[in-house]
């Protein structure tokens, strides 16, 4: 069962997502890399239909480095968010549409703050203090409404992401064994090892 | 000899040249100035009318519209002014097509179209008309005053070639030469809107052909931001270009005042 979810705070998202590539009942790899990093700083988490998940996050990440090389701006993260929305909105509405949700992490380098963005297949798009997609968000949702904390240092953060990775392990009947946590700031994307 | 590179757009003189091209900057250097002076809050665009007199009917002007009389200073999106200097009809077509283009962006990705990119975009338009055979370039020079996140306010100038340019202050149009170099000696950097504001009424007042001014040969914006941090457009009304005048001294004189004094 694919769980990601994302967290901002004091000038930071943090976007974790697990690792499991399953086929049928089968898991058959579990170091699956679920978060691209679209430009230096944003990221997005993508879970849904396999298949359609990779291409639809190769084709933003190409469609986002055009336009960088076209304009010679960054897309801002606002910016960003709404081209993949209208991009979902457009699919759904075709022969075959992608079956792909979404966390959108970004650091708007213009006016140095923090967004995170929740999309899921049908073009909801919604700005969010934190997310989370899957079943893992029954219990994500409800441990962040609790301890967020928009304010909280990157050490708080990862203390609370690391709650929320617990209690899915505890208590999802199939909870993913790994997870992979990137964080997008004001130096751009990197991996954390928890 | 020159004659027979004259009439197409698409051919080279032997000497390297493109007359007709040439020719649309000349026209440009008859029209009215465009003054466009970057500040540190703010964008300021004057405009010179050519199209006067006592039977244009101004009705419109005065109170319809967003402001200006649509002849020199159009309003190409929320954050982004232009000032005109060439063939008006040209200039409309230029004005709708980037009007078009930014309202695009807008819909694609829910920001304002960034500054650059619409000079850039307008420029590859009137690029295109000098080297597709048959067609005439766009006989207009522009100003654009805007702002985006990026790189806050800027001023740009584009020309019929589709070279496009960024400036601190700049000027087109006729006796833009002596424009130019009056706002090299004024201009100091980092100066505010309202400086900038009296630096341009100051240099379009020296530069224009009649002696005093007035809302009738003259356009005038600004571009600024809001409490929210928004840009703010704002294109004077004749009355307002008045009273902006009176403020700085430079409105005509009522003569029957002079003489009680």
């Amino acid at each position: 069962m694919e769980v990601s979810f994302g967290i901002t705070g004091k000038g930071y998202v943090l976007v974790a997502a697990d690792t499991t590539a399953a086929h049928s009942v089968i898991k058959v790899k579990n170091d699956v890399d679920k978060i691209i990093e679209l430009n230096p700083h944003l990221l997005m988490a993508y879970s849904g239909e396999p298949g359609d998940t990779v291409q639809f996050a190769e084709y933003v990440e190409r469609n986002i480095r055009l336009y960088q090389i076209r304009n010679s701006l960054p897309l801002r993260p606002p910016s960003a968010a709404s081209w993949v929305r209208k991009t979902l909105a457009q699919s759904l509405r075709s022969r075959s549409p992608y079956s792909v949700n979404l966390l959108l992490g970004g650091y708007d380098t213009s006016d140095y703050t923090p967004h995170l963005y929740w999309l899921d297949y049908l073009g909801t798009l919604v700005e969010v203090p934190f997310a989370a997609h899957g079943y893992g968000s029954y219990f994500a949702l409800s441990l962040l409404d609790r301890y967020h904390d928009p304010e909280a240092s990157l050490e708080e953060g990862i203390e609370t992401l690391k709650r929320c990775i617990a209690e899915i392990s505890k208590r999802l009947v199939v909870s993913p064994e790994r997870f992979k946590v990137k964080v997008v700031d004001k130096d751009g994307v990197r991996e954390i090892e928890l | 000899m020159a004659r027979r590179y004259d009439s197409r757009t698409t051919i080279f003189s032997p000497e390297g040249r493109l007359y007709q091209i040439e020719y649309a900057m000349e026209a440009i250097s008859h029209a009215g100035t465009v003054l466009g002076v970057l500040a540190k809050d703010g964008i300021v665009l004057a405009a010179e009318k050519k199209v006067t007199g006592k039977l244009l009917d101004l009705s419109e002007t005065k109170s319809g519209g967003y402001g200006g009389s649509g002849e020199k200073i159009f309003l190409l999106n929320s954050n982004v002014i232009a000032g005109v200097a060439g063939i008006t009809a040209d200039a409309n077509s230029l004005v709708n097509y980037a009007r078009d283009y930014a309202q695009r962006h807008l819909y694609q990705y829910n920001e304002d179209i960034p500054v650059e990119m619409l000079a850039q975009n307008l420029c590859n338009l009137k690029q295109g008309y000098t080297q597709h055979g048959g067609l005439r370039p766009f006989g207009v020079s522009l100003l654009y005053a805007g702002y985006d996140p990026h790189y806050n306010f800027q001023l740009y100038h584009s020309d019929p070639s589709g070279n496009y340019s960024g400036w601190k202050a700049t000027c087109i149009g006729a006796n833009s030469g002596t424009a130019q170099s009056l706002l090299k000696q004024e201009y100091k950097e980092d100066i505010a809107i309202e400086e900038a504001i009296g630096l341009v009424l100051r240099v379009m007042s020296k530069t224009m052909d009649s002696t005093t001014l007035g809302s009738e040969k003259l356009e005038f914006a600004t571009l600024t931001l809001d409490a929210e941090q928004r840009p703010k457009a704002k294109i004077y009304r004749p009355a307002e270009i008045d009273a902006l005048l009176k403020k700085h001294d430079l409105a005509k004189k009522d003569e029957d005042a002079e003489m009680k004094s």
